[in-house]
């Protein structure tokens, strides 16, 4: 009799359908996943794989891990980061050595890939979970990331 | 006219020692139908932000919480920006039954309304035969879909049109007979008597088995005449734009999407009437004599449980998935149908056997 068994079968599969969505219906004040935004700015944590933009991280005596290898250059599909560079003599070893001047990022080209992330043989830079980008001119999207008077970590390039 | 709740009583002895006696009567009538046209104006769109929120909580949302405390003022909002819009429509349209199509709607759907029994005597047209002309008024709501999507002069509004046509046709056929069932046990298509019936007990409790099929085979048919989930092919907004009501804007598609609230709540009306005793209170809170003191506390009760049932028509939205076509008509042609005439025939011989359970 698989007419009855169909109709059997049905009712049963509707009712569990119904029994999870009531169950959710019914946790929804607990569990409500909405976040208010404007009005709870301060205590709003984005989780850790949320791509805001690419920063590059200092550390207390203004020391970054960049050594100026622009692989995240070539490795960017469309452009976004530019490094400006040249050679200098360095102070300690007295020898020519390469040096970023400027890491230029375009905000307003990334398309948040993530590749010249994977591509930093140092980690240099990284995600940050700020979302709050938007400006008045889009200049201001283009961003240097090195702060001024930076220069690389000791040890980095060894 | 049968309404003799003292203050319609006073106004009613008011209207009829001032005028002459017809045109007493007929702005009796009048004022009657403008309460409640405003009265279920509001209701409806209450409805709507009822929707809103249990859909919201139904996936872990919040809903509307902005406009007024808890998101109250949010459909009133809505229905003002709608008034203040402006009425497109296509060029080639067919003019007349364009702009005609949404009265149809919503005047089918506001006709209904009049034969329920809200309380004791609480009832605005008491006709011998309520049922069938319940029956005979939702199946005039579907012409003025047919008649929209027809004279857009749009595809997906044709096809969702002709959708509804087969739909509604198909489904008519199932509450048809499974109210039916029911009036087998009651004898009358009166509505205030179908409730006078169930002062025995409920006619789910009074027919048992068939009347629990009925009940659930009337479910899945309401949910089909009213369009909705899972039989929203009519409007399904992944395939047809939004169906016979792609063209229609500001007041017009106001007055669609008023009417699907309406029609919900009449469909959840007539279950409440037909199965669960309407207005009357449970049984066992009887003997407290709330009832005797207070007249109007029918309408509680009969509110209460229309919103019960179309809370449980909210939950099959947003549980079950849409059905296709040949599914919906499978479903109707295959299964309903044939087990319905069953039903029909089960719940006769209980009737005649006097197998009814009465309290």
């Amino acid at each position: 009799m698989s007419y009855f068994g169909n109709i059997a079968k049905g009712i049963k599969t509707l009712l569990t359908g119904m029994s999870i969505t009531g169950k959710y219906f019914l946790n929804s004040r607990k569990g409500a996943i909405t976040q208010q935004y404007p009005d709870n700015r301060e205590t709003l944590k984005m989780f850790d794989r949320f791509r805001g933009e690419v920063v590059m991280p200092h550390d207390e005596n203004n020391e970054h891990t960049c050594t100026g290898c622009q692989k995240c250059e070539i490795a960017c599909p469309n452009g976004s980061i530019e490094i400006i560079w040249d050679r200098q003599v360095d102070p300690e070893t007295g020898k020519k050595k390469k040096m970023i001047d400027q890491h230029i990022y375009h905000l307003g080209m990334c398309t948040m890939c993530g590749l010249c992330i994977e591509a930093c043989p140092t980690d240099a830079i990284l995600w940050a979970q700020n979302f709050e980008n938007s400006v008045y001119d889009r200049s201001y999207l283009t961003k240097v990331l090195n702060k001024p008077g930076s220069k690389v970590k000791a040890g980095i390039e060894d | 006219m049968n309404i003799s709740l003292s203050i319609t009583k006073n106004i009613h002895e008011w209207l009829f020692s001032i005028m002459p006696e017809g045109v007493a009567s007929i702005t009796e009538m009048v004022l009657i139908a403008v309460v409640y046209l405003a009265v279920f104006a509001v209701a409806g769109l209450y409805l709507v932000l009822l929707e809103r929120k249990v859909a919201a909580w139904f996936q872990l949302r919040i809903g509307p919480n902005r406009v007024g405390w808890w998101g109250l003022l949010q459909t009133m909002a809505d229905a003002l920006k709608l008034v203040s819009k402006e009425l497109t429509g296509t060029e080639k349209a067919d003019k007349f039954l364009y702009n005609l199509a949404p009265y149809f709607v919503i005047v089918s759907a506001l006709m209904a309304l009049a034969v329920f029994p809200f309380t004791q005597e609480f009832q605005a047209f008491d006709i011998n035969i309520g049922v069938l002309f319940l029956m005979a008024i939702s199946s005039i709501g579907v012409i003025g879909i047919l008649v929209g999507g027809w004279s857009s002069n749009n595809k997906f509004a044709l096809i969702g049109a002709m959708r509804s046509g087969v739909q509604t046709i198909s489904y008519e056929l199932s509450v048809g007979l499974s109210l039916l069932t029911m009036v087998l046990i009651t004898g009358s298509l009166q509505l205030s008597e179908i409730v006078e019936v169930q002062k025995n007990g409920w006619l789910i409790v009074q027919g048992h088995i068939p009347a629990v099929i009925a009940f659930m085979i009337y479910m899945i048919a309401g949910t089909a005449e009213t369009n909705r989930a899972p039989f929203d092919l009519i409007e399904a907004e992944s395939e047809l734009g939004a169906g016979f009501h792609t063209e229609y804007s500001g007041m017009k598609f106001a007055y669609f999407f008023l009417a699907e609230f309406i029609n919900m709540f009449i469909i959840a009306a007539i279950a409440t009437t037909v199965f669960f005793g309407g207005w009357l209170e449970p049984s066992w809170l009887t003997s407290l004599g709330i009832a005797e003191a207070f007249p109007a506390i029918g309408v509680v009760w009969f509110v209460g449980k229309t919103l019960v049932i179309v809370f449980l028509m909210m939950w099959f939205r947003w549980t079950f998935p849409r059905l296709r076509i040949d599914q919906i008509l499978t479903l109707e042609w295959k299964y309903l149908l044939p087990l319905n005439l069953l039903n029909l025939v089960l719940m006769a011989l209980i009737v005649w056997l006097n197998l009814t359970i009465q309290l």
